[in-house]
């Protein structure tokens, strides 16, 4: 935070957190994100009074009252809308927008997308438990089909959406996976979203122990996390599992695989570019796994370069501005034809 | 009510060859289809009188459709105009000129049009196939139809394309100049300077040079045809009007109410920041706002209603103006969000251009009947301050009341304007130069640390004694930090709180400060001029929106009749004036006429229990002024009142 000589003190996780108590289930995965975030926040050198927290609704809705922030807990799906206003109108601001599925996927999958395509600078955390927690436990747009709940008795019909290439899809330029219990890739990969200029969409795979629990144990329970995540290393070969022995190659048919490491050389693994400016490679990733119990790359799938959609507006303000001077109100309501009628008042 | 005047002759613009007659008023209506352009000539018809110094008020009225299939009544757009040589507060209630451009705009207007009216047709229109589309089994040339009006038959196109000859343009494309040529040949016969309209042409068309040409052509192949082919015996002029000294220009409401947030921001010292999507009739605030950068504002068309709004909100929390526009489809998606600023405690401006409904209704028509949805329309004990605007000028000071309440009561407010006044002009008497009132955002103080203070708490819903109002601590702010939300809040710290004694008194809370607005606007004036001598009216009307013209308009004729009527007009439908019960109280009879079924006058039968009837329109238009007139003198002369079983409402 910022002193009265104007410097930004050093913090600690204490320093971020608010003195609310926090109600989520006990368990639930949504507890180490916030403190993946509340010890990373510290280490970014940014002030609390400018560090605002937008949420929608849903249990990872509640994130906002937790810190000792700015923040607004706003109304369903809306979160995305909101921030994006706020950080147009203030791009000096340091704006995290914290989401689940069916807010940022259902009812707010709009304002998602189209966030995403404007580039505004926001970092979207959007924690993916595959469940309405909230709600008591009806499937949501991330749930596998054939999912058994309380809305679906016999089964839900619904296909899924991938986050990552719904998001891919909707032109963002920073784009990554990581999941809830690994607190030193959570900073890693939220440090970088939080990096990035535009927007940062960052989809957490979060356990929600009382209505869909191990819904990711497949991929990471810590048994065979290592053979059923794969990293995505900017620069680096990407490899597939504890040993290193596969990895993921271009397909002759134009598809991902993974194949042994043994039987198509070191050289035909697929160098991972998070900088491509061409996004089918990344959406191939983001495909390489049908669902979180196939092998599944985690980190940074994409990271491009463009202009935020705040500094395009004040670029556009500041040269209306160098073309015209400032306003002139007296001046702008004789701007039309305009007549003068003499005499006195009467 | 004629007489002769003398005009010089001295050349286009100026004066006619023959005398011309004083009018003390006209009312033309343009029509033809909706690629005719017959909204260009309106507009430019009614720059010529405004500049010319009438008093004015216009109506235009287009299809839905972009273009309907050509010569059909679906398709057929117009512009009504009335120009006096006195103030005046409506467009007309029947032309006395109607230029029609083919058969389908002369039957769809034909009905209106007053006794003994002016008719001036495109003649090369009238073929066979023009009159079946029109739906005309036999030409009404030729069978009396017209009998009642003064006919000239123009061959508008053919003459079009010959003037055009000289441009070497096509003749289909010449022909496109021939509304041009309507603007001339009116222009002549009513005695209208062209200047603004050789001017408007030259800039509008700039980039197209052949353009700027035919039109220019077509215009004096239309004043001078008026000039010299001795088929109208007079040509007329309506004198200027005396208006109050000062300097005028002509305005719609949307751009008079854009300006008016403009205004209203640069006077509060923060930034603008609209969140709109596109529609009908409010989107030109969209487009005027856009072209104003060099004040600071931003323009953000949003993916929909809910991101418009949203955005706004967000603005808001960081200290911008926040605004949205809309019309009534709008307003239903956007009322969640408005809740959630009711919550937040945040100003917000919410601007609803209302149209005929339900659902999409009648996008390109007028009415009055978001009222009840804006008051009450929200989930929960949300209340919200309602602004209407009265008359197309009035929309700029509408905004700025609108501003000023949002900011003051750290409040969302509705502000009501609807699709006349949105496209209908008048002259403005421009406020001086540095008149505008100064508005103040008063945002919270930062806290530093060490600094006095700072060691206690900071309260984001601790409230100003006299306004109610919370602070306005926006993020960037060191020390205020703190977290809002849609969660029923704890009394002054803001913390979630689901305790009942809690939500009670924030519920109250909330009621008294958008309650207390009223003692800080003006107490409802009632024009009765008996009153003073102690002989007040025994008819009160009381009105609120844009049936203010015709309201008004009927007044003047009952008083220039000798009965005497009070009139007041609400801009604040929520809360009241002050004194509304007591004004409503002293008048044994009270009527409210309002372009819906009855909205303004159930709030005031459920709120002060008086026995105010309602008179009724839901026709897309607005109220005639006879149409008001004559339920005034109905209701005067002992005619039974509306039945109970309507609401008190002539429907």
């Amino acid at each position: 935070m910022t002193t009265t000589d104007g410097s930004v003190q050093l913090t600690t996780r204490k320093d971020w957190s608010s003195d609310q108590e926090v109600r989520w289930c006990p368990g639930c995965g949504d507890y180490s994100i916030l403190a993946a975030v509340q010890l990373l926040l510290p280490e970014l050198g940014v002030a609390r009074e400018n560090t605002v927290f937008v949420s929608g609704i849903g249990c990872a809705a509640r994130f906002p009252y937790y810190m000792s922030t700015y923040g607004m807990h706003s109304i369903h799906g809306r979160a995305p809308a909101i921030a994006t206003g706020l950080a147009v109108s203030r791009p000096d601001l340091d704006i995290w927008v914290v989401t689940g599925d069916g807010d940022a996927l259902s009812i707010g999958g709009n304002h998602l997308i189209h966030a995403l395509r404007r580039n505004v600078n926001l970092t979207i955390l959007m924690f993916n438990n595959q469940i309405y927690g909230l709600t008591k436990g009806q499937f949501s747009p991330t749930s596998e089909q054939g999912k058994v709940t309380k809305s679906t008795p016999f089964g839900s019909l619904d296909a899924p959406f991938n986050p990552i290439s719904l998001a891919i899809g909707a032109e963002a330029t920073f784009v990554a996976r990581t999941h809830d219990l690994d607190r030193k890739h959570m900073m890693e990969t939220l440090r970088r979203a939080h990096d990035h200029r535009g927007a940062a969409f960052v989809e957490i795979y979060q356990n929600c122990n009382v209505f869909n629990d191990g819904a990711f144990a497949a991929v990471n329970a810590k048994e065979h996390r290592d053979d059923m995540l794969v990293p995505l290393v900017h620069g680096e070969p990407i490899r597939v599992g504890a040993d290193g022995r596969r990895g993921v190659v271009l397909g002759r048919d134009g598809r991902l695989e993974i194949a042994a490491v043994a039987d198509v050389g070191e050289d035909a693994l697929l160098v991972h570019d998070e900088s491509r400016d061409d996004p089918s490679l990344a959406f191939m990733l983001s495909r390489l796994a049908r669902g979180p119990f196939e092998p599944t790359p985690i980190g940074v799938f994409r990271a491009v370069e463009r202009p935020d959609y705040a500094a395009l507006v004040a670029a556009q303000l500041d040269a209306v501005r160098a073309q015209r001077g400032t306003g002139d109100i007296d001046a702008l309501l004789r701007s039309g034809p305009t007549w003068v009628v003499d005499g006195a008042p009467g | 009510m004629t007489s002769t005047v003398d005009r010089d002759s001295d050349g286009m613009g100026r004066g006619a060859g023959r005398d011309a007659q004083a009018l003390d008023s006209l009312v033309v209506r343009f029509a033809g289809d909706s690629g005719d352009g017959m909204q260009v000539v309106g507009d430019q018809f009614t720059a010529e009188s405004a500049l010319f110094g009438n008093d004015l008020a216009t109506l235009p009225s287009f299809p839905a459709e972009i273009r309907a299939p050509a010569g059909t009544l679906a398709g057929v757009s117009a512009f009504q105009v009335q120009i006096a040589d006195h103030e005046i507060s409506t467009p007309g209630d029947a032309p006395t000129v109607l230029v029609a451009m083919n058969p389908a705009a002369l039957r769809a207007n034909l009905g209106d049009l007053a006794p003994g009216a002016t008719v001036i047709l495109n003649a090369d229109a009238f073929d066979e196939r023009s009159l079946a589309k029109a739906g005309y089994g036999v030409d009404p040339r030729a069978d009396g139809s017209l009998a009642a009006f003064r006919v000239y038959e123009v061959p508008m196109t053919t003459l079009t394309v010959e003037a055009c000859k000289p441009t070497g343009a096509k003749p289909r494309d010449a022909e496109r100049s021939k509304n041009f040529f309507a603007l001339g040949l009116v222009s002549w016969l009513y005695h209208r300077p062209l200047e603004s309209t050789l001017d408007f042409v030259a800039k509008r068309y700039a980039s197209r040079p052949a353009v700027v040409e035919a039109n220019l052509l077509a215009l004096r192949a239309g004043w001078n045809f008026g000039e010299t082919a001795e088929l109208f015996e007079s040509s007329y002029e309506v004198p200027p009007t005396r208006l109050a000294p000062g300097t005028y220009a002509n305005v719609t409401g949307n751009t008079a109410l854009a300006w008016g947030l403009v205004a209203a921001a640069h006077q509060a010292g923060i930034p603008l920041f609209l969140g709109s999507y596109p529609i009908t009739p409010a989107s030109d605030i969209l487009h005027e706002l856009a072209k104003h950068k060099q004040f600071g504002v931003t323009t953000f068309q949003a993916e929909d209603e809910i991101a418009g709004v949203g955005a706004a909100l967000g603005a808001s929390f960081g200290g911008a103006l926040g605004v949205t526009t809309t019309s009534g489809p709008g307003i239903d998606l956007k009322s969640e969000t408005i809740g959630l600023a009711v919550s937040l405690e945040l100003p917000l401006v919410v601007v609803d251009v209302q149209r005929g409904g339900p659902s999409t209704g009648l996008p390109t028509k007028t009415e009055q009947a978001d009222l009840l949805a804006v008051v009450y329309g929200r989930h929960g004990e949300a209340p919200v301050p309602v602004v209407a605007a009265k008359t197309p000028s009035h929309c700029f000071a509408a905004a700025l009341e609108a501003v000023r309440i949002a900011l003051t009561y750290r409040t969302p407010v509705y502000l009501l304007s609807d699709g006349y006044l949105a496209n209908g002009s008048e002259p403005w008497l421009l406020p001086e130069p540095g008149s505008l009132p100064v508005l103040d955002p008063g945002f919270a103080a930062a806290r530093l640390e060490g600094a006095a203070g700072s060691d206690r708490p900071f309260l984001p819903y601790e409230r100003d004694p006299e306004t109610l109002a919370r602070p306005w601590a926006i993020p960037g702010t060191p020390g205020l930090e703190h977290r809002i939300g849609g969660i029923e809040k704890a009394d002054l710290t803001g913390d979630v709180s689901y305790d009942p004694a809690n939500h009670s008194r924030m519920v109250h809370l909330r009621a008294a400060k958008v309650a207390g607005v009223a003692r800080a606007i003006p107490l409802l004036e009632v024009d009765d001029p008996g009153a003073a001598a102690g002989e007040p009216a025994p008819l009160l009307v009381l009105g609120w929106g844009s049936s203010y013209g015709a309201i008004t308009a009927a007044v003047r004729r009952l008083r220039v009749r000798g009965r005497a009527v009070a009139q007041a007009h609400l801009v604040h439908l929520h809360p009241f004036p002050a004194n509304l019960g007591e004004v409503l109280a002293r008048y044994p009879k009270v009527l409210v006429p309002e372009t819906n079924l009855g909205q303004l006058v159930k709030m005031v039968r459920a709120e002060f229990l008086v026995d105010a009837v309602g008179l009724a329109k839901v026709a897309g238009t607005p109220f005639r002024i006879a149409e008001v007139e004559g339920e005034m003198l109905r209701l005067l002369d002992g005619g039974a009142r509306p039945s109970d079983r309507d609401g008190g409402v002539r429907r």
